[in-house]
Order: structure tokens, then sequence, then C-alpha cells
């Protein structure tokens, strides 16, 4: 009898193709897991950005991950509320951030504002320093920023708060 | 009702999807490397709000009874008829003519330069935080959610532009002379924000005075003046264009339309 926990730890596999060192679970963009008696397995992920091209990906790739396991009756749903905030990112996805060289998002409510010109202090995922400054608000990907560090002069992403 | 929220949804995609377009000719060409990417982020966050957008809209016709069908069909692409297949999001965006596009006409104006695109950024942003806001307590649980998702996404593209339109206002010679110029040609466009069309599902009327005074705002700091002219061009909200919507849609949609069903 398969579990809602056995489909969540085939989960943890699947990484987010743009932060390879993220799972999804870290992420917080699985919203919920459900398995029927008869083995129909639920899964509702909602994505980060509206226009993020990796949820294409990572719905396939969960697909794919449950087919190589043998199970064959998945339902992959998209939901948009409430709205993926980068506060559901684990704490442990943070910290596997950091160690990969991107800055992990500050939280939320004490640091995310909308007034302009004003920088938020991200620490420098290298040599921690708090002295940074930002390059721009748009990075590679739609969930990141670019930032500098002043002390050790690397440019850096910062993973922004969202 | 039914024919009401389909047209409004259509008119939301629309303003995403032509304005994501306008920025997506950027592409490679930003000032610098960085704003060539913040352009096209914002880009590429509109065209996903399309996407959902269209989706939803599909979504509605394809739950309609025949009759509902019937009285959507004005708005529906030609081509896609001979598919014998549901509405899918793609065939609203990519096969839809001129006349059945319901975006407002500042979206669609030419890119020009810089000045011209932050400013255009700005005072749509400036207005679709407010609709979006005033569209989460509507009485549509799917346009709620949509608004819900991508207004995050819009107060970045908001501070983004106004913070480029204080820039070039109060900056050289030189980018104060282009912001002004954008200015002149924007600023008749801005009234059919507020013009509320009949399937309007969020009074736009109401938003004005809050859209003014962040504008006001902005523009002190950037010491530009709001201009006196109240002549307000419209059109864009019943399927009346400016010669520029029809360039767009034959570059965008020339693909889809060659290629029928082409995937890739």
């Amino acid at each position: 009898m398969v579990t809602d926990a056995d489909i969540r730890s085939l989960l943890e596999d699947v990484k987010d193709p743009e932060v390879p060192v993220l799972s999804i679970l870290d992420l917080g963009i699985v919203r919920n897991v459900t398995v029927t008696p008869d083995g129909a397995i639920s899964i509702v992920i909602t994505p980060t950005y509206s226009g993020c091209p990796a949820m294409d990906v990572i719905s396939m790739d969960i697909r794919l991950r449950l087919l190589e396991k043998g199970h064959r009756n998945i339902a992959i749903t998209q939901q948009l509320s409430p709205a993926w905030t980068t506060d559901w990112m684990s704490a442990e996805g943070r910290e596997k951030l950091r160690a990969f060289g991107i800055a992990p998002p500050n939280p939320k409510q004490q640091f995310c504002h909308e007034e302009m010109f004003a920088d938020e202090a991200v620490a420098c995922p290298r040599c921690q320093s708090h002295h940074t400054e930002l390059i721009s608000r748009f990075g590679s990907t739609a969930c990141k920023a670019m930032y500098r560090c002043l002390d050790c002069h690397e440019a850096f992403d910062y993973f922004k708060c969202h | 009702m039914n024919t009401q929220l389909f047209t409004y949804t259509l008119h939301l995609a629309d303003n995403a999807l032509i304005l994501g377009q306008r920025n997506a000719e950027w592409c490679g060409h930003g000032p610098a490397l960085e704003q060539d990417i913040a352009i096209t982020n914002i880009s590429l966050d509109l065209i996903g709000q399309a996407r959902n957008l269209y989706a939803y809209a599909a979504t509605l016709y394809n739950d309609a009874d025949k009759a509902g069908q019937a009285a959507f069909d004005k708005l529906l692409p030609r081509p896609w008829k001979a598919f014998n297949r549901p509405l899918e999001e793609d065939d609203l965006a990519m096969l839809r003519e001129e006349r059945q596009f319901r975006n407002l006409l500042l979206t669609e104006l030419p890119r020009r330069d810089w000045a011209q695109t932050v400013l255009r950024q700005f005072l749509f942003s400036a207005f679709q935080f407010l609709q979006y806001e005033a569209l989460q307590a509507t009485a549509c649980p799917q346009l709620a959610a949509i608004a819900e998702k991508s207004i995050k996404e819009v107060a970045y593209h908001q501070r983004w532009s106004g913070e480029w339109v204080i820039r070039l206002g109060d900056g050289t010679e030189e980018s104060r002379t282009r912001i002004e110029r954008a200015l002149a040609d924007q600023w008749p466009f801005t009234g059919e924000m507020f013009s509320t069309a009949s399937y309007e599902l969020v009074d736009c009327a109401t938003l004005r005075d809050r859209w003014m005074q962040k504008v006001t705002d902005v523009f002190a700091e950037a010491t530009l003046d709001i201009p006196k002219s109240g002549w307000a061009q419209q059109g864009g909200k019943d399927g009346v264009h400016t010669e520029s919507l029809g360039f767009l849609l034959a570059e965008m949609q020339s693909l889809p339309r060659t290629y029928p069903n082409a995937t890739w």
C-alpha cells in the first residue's frame, strides 16, 4: 500500500531545473500529495512566478520519477492561490542555496517592501558580509536579483524574497 | 454573464500579452546587459500572466453549453474553427485578429527608445497594481487567484520602472528631453485605462485618484510635470486599435499561422 509519505519521499529527488541543489519540497511548491486506496496519485503544485518556464519541466520530472517507480495513475495540477512565497522555502533549502553560492531569501515580513531605491541587507554567500549592494532587481531567472559584495568583491545571485 | 467574463478575461490577457511582446523586442538590445535582462524578465512575467488568463478563458468556452459558446463566437479565432478540437490558450493569443483584441492602446504603442519603454511600463504597472488589487475581491475565484499571484510581480515592475522614470527625468539634459517627449506621446493614452467598458468586473474609474497620486509622487521626484491635456484616446477596449497592433501581431503570430498546430 503506497502512502502519501512514500510519494513525498520520491519528490525529494525532483530538483528545480534552474537551481538544481533545491528539491521541489525545499522550494515549497508542492502544496498537496494524496493517494487514494485504489492507488490514484494526486499532486498539487504552485508556480513560483507566473511565467516561470521551469514549471512545465517540473511537472514532467515529477511524472517521470513516479513512472520510474511503477506508479501509473498520476494527476498533477497547478494551483495559484494562496500565492507562493519564499517564506515557504525550507530551512534546509536555504542552507543548500547558500552552500551553492546563491544568497537565500530574507524573511518576507521583515525585509520585503515596495519602496523605490531601497536595498535589502543581503549577506554575501561567500564571506557572509552584509556590506553588499544591488546590481539589478532582475537576474538570470525570474526568482533572482543580482548583488555584489563590497568586501570580497564577488558578484552573486540573491534568491529574492517574494 | 459568461460572455462578459470571457471578454473581460481576454481584455486582461491581451493587456499582458501585448505589453509583454513589446518589451520582448528589447531582448538582446537593452542599453546594458542588466537592463536587457530586467526588461525581458518583466516580459516573461507578463506573458506568464497572459497564459494563465488565456487558459482560463479557454476553459470558460470549453465548459459552456452550445448557446453559451455561440455567444462567444465573435471573439473566437477563425483558423481554430477548422481544427475540431477544444480551444487552447495559444489559439487565443496566436490566431485572433486585430479587431478581436481588447488590450489598451497604451500597451501596443511602438517600443521606440528606453524612455518610452520605461515610462509606459510605469504608467501601466501603477494601473495594473490597483486593478489586480481590486480583482482579488471580485466574485470570480480564478481571476482573483491569478490577480493574487500576479500582483507580487507587478509590484517589482512598478518599482523598477518608477526608479527609471526618476533617473531619466532628474538625469541629464538628453534623458530629460527623451522622457518629456515620451510623456507627451503617451499621456493621451492613459485616459482609456479609467473609462470602464461594459464587460469590466472592476470599475476602473474608481482607481483613477490613487493612480494619479502614485504618478504625481514619482513625477515630483523626477521633476516632471503632469501634462495638462485631458484628451483620452480610446478604442482598444472595443477592438479599435492604432496601426501599430497589426504589425505587432503579424510578427508575433507568423509562425502559428504559417504552420498551424506546430509544436516545438
